[in-house]
């Protein structure tokens, strides 16, 4: 018998309130994705893969610089999201929660390091 | 207290395969999580070249000739056929959020349409770039 008050026993456990917030942001950035990911496939790709001096040249126009950086803030919390729902649904407890802490640091990392070598590229 | 096991429920299990034959709903339903989770790491390929131009030209030389190798190719083409298909999954997403095709046969019709239009527009792609 535990001497837990119902209350202390339900706490925590009914929802985090945070759902609705991340459905919505999904939605979004999922419309977002519609328009961004073709212009960003295609002028992304004609620039991959040229000479250093053609990426130097290809980087600092501003088509393909704003299309980049958008993609890499909008693409990539995107994805961050897609892999948070992944770690509530499979991975639970201190795992689920320092997974969900290190994807969601590693994706920051990734917009820092990719919006950095943007603006070093573009100027 | 009656419901003394309250909140140490088991959690439902994962259906698909022992339980669950697969079908058109749920393999496209996953793939869009599986290529939205590869999407992710596809991203952090092409920030490791972006830095790779902004850090030297050898260092430029190195990722960017790993890219465009063999291996680098195939990588791109199935990131590119990922990110398309996470696209167009999402896409339906948000025609079902707007309350359109929730239906068993336009939803089974969108997921076929998803993996014909990423094939479609990843082989496009190839050709293109």
């Amino acid at each position: 018998m535990q001497f837990l008050t119902d209350r202390k026993r339900a706490q925590g456990l009914g929802s985090g309130r945070s759902g609705t917030g991340h459905h919505k942001r999904m939605l979004m950035t999922s419309m977002a994705l519609v328009v961004l990911v073709p212009l960003f496939v295609f002028t992304f790709g004609t620039g991959l893969g040229g000479s250093y001096e053609e990426t130097l040249a290809f980087f600092s126009r501003p088509f393909p610089a704003i299309v980049t950086g958008l993609m890499l803030v909008v693409g990539i919390l995107h994805f961050n999201g897609e892999c948070q729902e992944a770690v509530e649904d499979y991975v639970h407890g201190l795992k689920g929660a320092l997974l969900s802490a290190a994807v969601t640091g590693f994706s920051w990392l990734l917009i820092a390091a990719g919006l950095f070598a943007l603006v070093k590229l573009a100027l | 207290m009656a419901d003394v096991n309250r909140g140490n429920r088991p959690l439902s299990p994962f259906m698909i395969g022992p339980y669950y034959r697969p079908q058109m709903t749920s393999i496209s339903s996953i793939m869009v999580r599986i290529t939205g989770i590869a999407s992710l790491g596809t991203a952090a390929l092409l920030v490791l070249w972006l830095l790779s131009a902004a850090t030297s030209p050898e260092m430029y030389a190195w990722v960017n000739g790993l890219l465009t190798s063999f291996v680098g190719d195939v990588l791109l083409f199935l990131g590119s056929w990922a990110i398309w298909f996470h696209m167009f999954g999402r896409l339906r997403h948000v025609i079902w959020d707007l309350g359109y095709f929730v239906d068993i046969e336009p939803a089974e019709t969108m997921g076929s349409l998803m993996f014909i239009a990423a094939t479609v527009m990843a082989l496009f792609t190839a050709i293109v770039v």
